[in-house]
């Protein structure tokens, strides 16, 4: 049986200079897991001038910081970073290693995994420590790697028992940022950088970003329109009702799809992850894929012509009829009572 | 001249139609019940290294490591217009997790030769891991570009690469060789050619030739892989014997990610309450939504 030590490491992007939420989303998950294993929470910064960003993992509960800190490590290359962080995980073995299920960490954590010869899941969509039995052997305190398999229709739980580094990518948006009210008083130690022949073979000639022009995930209110809605001109009603009551505008896959509404505003598996205090689902079947990205919202309307539609199922509150008629009288009655 | 691109490809499950039946109790899957497809993405990768060879020259080899029906797949490839086709498959590979896979993908990779391109698809739908790539070029020692959209040049062995990133995308400058994962909408894959249709349904890989000989006293198979090699409709076959592999690195063995339990997704069930839709249901709503804080 390995031993493994109990240290859970969370690596951190950076988005413009800050902490992307997923990582301090992971951090939040991350202190979790620790306490479970009596173990510290290590956060992992690549980057040039980033030391504030490390500074901002101490308020979401990491204690220590391992700083790489180099001009050469200013923007995220794979070949760079890879190796930077596969010499710090097989240095020092952590018993877990969480990675944001981002292009960039889905482009990352598995050369990682290669390269320590480790178990890797990929999108993960929760977390648990717990002892397991598995073909007749007991191990205790693994990490439960839980997320979707074929297409959403199954939940699987995925356990690297027999290796000492446990691996996850997890979705953004499914665990919850809890800051804490005063930072931990942790400490930054910087791991010396050295350049090596492979880390520049690729060149950014090229690079364009928009940041967060749409954050769905802290909104409060999300009207969300689907293929239900027929048309673009209908998809209209969902902007007016999102207006009216001051929510973010957001779609399914399908209208997304349908060219209704923008892919940065998709919510589900292949999109964000919301649970704001009232989801509005206009027009949206429910499939599997829609209801993992928007069950845990705090109230749900279902707006629907199909009654048997499995969105209900999610549902607080369900209205079946035609959305052409029901969102103008939502708009007319809300106005009304809200003036 | 020309480049040398090699093609990773997977049949995977059509994962649009899934039942509980599917799952074995192991928590692994019986692929036999289901539709078997080729991943659409990695359709997309075969296309863009085809385009490398349109515009530059060169030769395109397509490689899966499956079971032996995966060969349909390679058949496909066949028919888009791919110069030779791989298919690695041992009982022994079987129950491999993404690092069991790039292991042995990787060896046969080394054992085919040299070349300037590895392409695959992002990810397989039947996994969704997209870890099979990036652990393959690691294990080669090569780069990597992953959610590629677009080859914008290649010039003095050297490619230009227009990548997706987080809001936006870059643009990457990659010496050669380099392994490249691309998104769906990279490319649209070209049909099928009836010339090669015709030619090409009948290629047949190792365990297909020994179906025959086992059906007919009168063939050897040796004689027969013979014969269809020099038809150019063998498709080559590799096993673990071909390979220099370490058991321990493969299949069930060398897979360190193990299916504890799986669960068929219920719904949650609220029991939601029924709003009628005019003004004096929807007004009892926003009442309701008012009193919770949420609306006002």
């Amino acid at each position: 049986m390995v031993t493994r030590n109990n240290d859970v490491w969370v690596f951190i992007e950076q988005r413009g200079g800050k902490p992307a939420d997923v990582s301090l989303e992971l951090l939040s998950k991350g202190r979790k897991l620790a306490q479970q294993l009596n173990g510290r929470l290590k956060a992992i910064v690549i980057g040039f001038n980033a030391e504030s960003i490390a500074k901002e993992t101490f308020r979401y509960g990491a204690s220590e910081v391992l700083l790489a800190d180099h001009k050469e490590l200013e923007h995220y290359r794979t070949m760079t970073y890879s190796r930077v962080l596969s010499e710090l995980v097989d240095k020092y073995r952590p018993g877990v290693v969480l990675f944001g299920a981002t292009i960039t960490g889905r482009d990352l954590a598995p050369r990682i995994a290669s390269f320590i010869k480790s178990g890797l899941t990929a999108d993960c969509t929760d977390l648990q420590i717990s002892d397991v039995k598995y073909l007749r052997n007991e191990y205790k305190n693994l990490l439960l790697q839980i997320r979707p398999a074929f297409g959403g229709n199954i939940i699987a739980t995925i356990i690297s028992p027999e290796v000492d580094v446990q691996m996850a990518t997890v979705r953004e948006g499914v665990m919850r940022l809890e800051p804490l009210e005063i930072p931990v008083n942790g400490k930054i130690t910087l791991v010396p950088y050295q350049p090596s022949t492979l880390d520049s073979v690729i060149k950014i000639i090229e690079q364009h970003r928009q940041e967060n022009k749409v954050n769905l995930k802290s909104a409060p209110i999300i009207v969300a329109g689907g293929y239900g809605l027929g048309t673009k001109e209908n998809f209209k009603l969902v902007q007016e009702l999102a207006a009216t009551i001051g929510g973010e505008v957001a779609g399914s896959r399908a209208a997304v799809d349908a060219g209704f509404v923008t892919p940065d505003r998709q919510v589900g598996q292949t999109g964000v992850t919301v649970r704001p205090k009232l989801y509005i689902a206009i027009g949206i079947s429910g499939a599997i894929q829609h209801r993992a990205g928007m069950q845990e919202s705090n109230k749900i309307i279902a707006i629907n012509s199909d009654p048997e539609a499995p969105i209900f199922g999610v549902a607080h509150y369900g209205i079946v009829g035609d959305a052409a008629q029901i969102i103008p009288t939502f708009i007319n009655v809300f106005k009304q009572k809200l003036r | 001249m020309g480049y040398k691109s090699i093609v990773l490809v997977k049949q995977v499950p059509d994962t649009a139609n899934i039942s509980g039946q599917v799952m074995k109790e192991d928590g692994t899957v019986n692929r036999s019940l289901l539709p078997a497809i080729f991943n659409h993405e990695d359709r997309v990768a075969l296309e863009m290294a085809l385009q490398i060879q349109d515009n530059h020259g060169g030769n395109v080899s397509v490689i899966t490591m499956g079971p032996p029906r995966a060969s349909d797949v390679l058949r496909e490839c066949l028919f888009m217009g791919a110069d030779d086709a791989y298919l690695i498959s041992d009982r022994k590979f079987a129950g491999a997790d993404t690092l069991a896979t790039s292991y042995v993908l990787s060896e046969a990779i080394k054992k085919i030769g040299s070349f300037d391109f590895i392409f695959a698809g992002r990810q397989a739908i039947d996994g969704d891991t997209a870890q099979v790539g990036p652990q393959t070029a690691e294990k080669l020692g090569i780069p990597q570009i992953t959610y590629a959209q677009e080859i914008v040049s290649i010039n003095n062995n050297k490619v230009l690469i227009k990548k997706k990133i987080e809001g936006g995308y870059e643009i990457l400058e990659s010496p050669l060789p380099v392994l490249v994962t691309v998104l769906k909408d990279a490319v649209f894959p070209r049909p099928y050619k009836a010339k090669r249709v015709m030619a090409y349904k009948n290629a047949k890989t190792l365990m297909e030739l020994e179906k025959l000989t086992e059906d007919n006293s009168l063939l050897y198979i040796d004689q027969l892989k013979y014969e269809y090699m020099s038809k150019h409709l063998y498709i080559n076959t590799i096993t673990m014997d071909d390979l220099k592999l370490d058991v321990e690195r493969c299949g069930v063995a060398g897979s360190p990610t193990k299916v504890h339990k799986i669960e068929s997704v219920v719904l949650t069930g609220n029991k939601h309450e029924h709003i009628e839709p005019n003004k004096i249901g929807i007004g009892t709503l926003i009442d309701k939504l008012m009193e919770d804080h949420i609306f006002g």
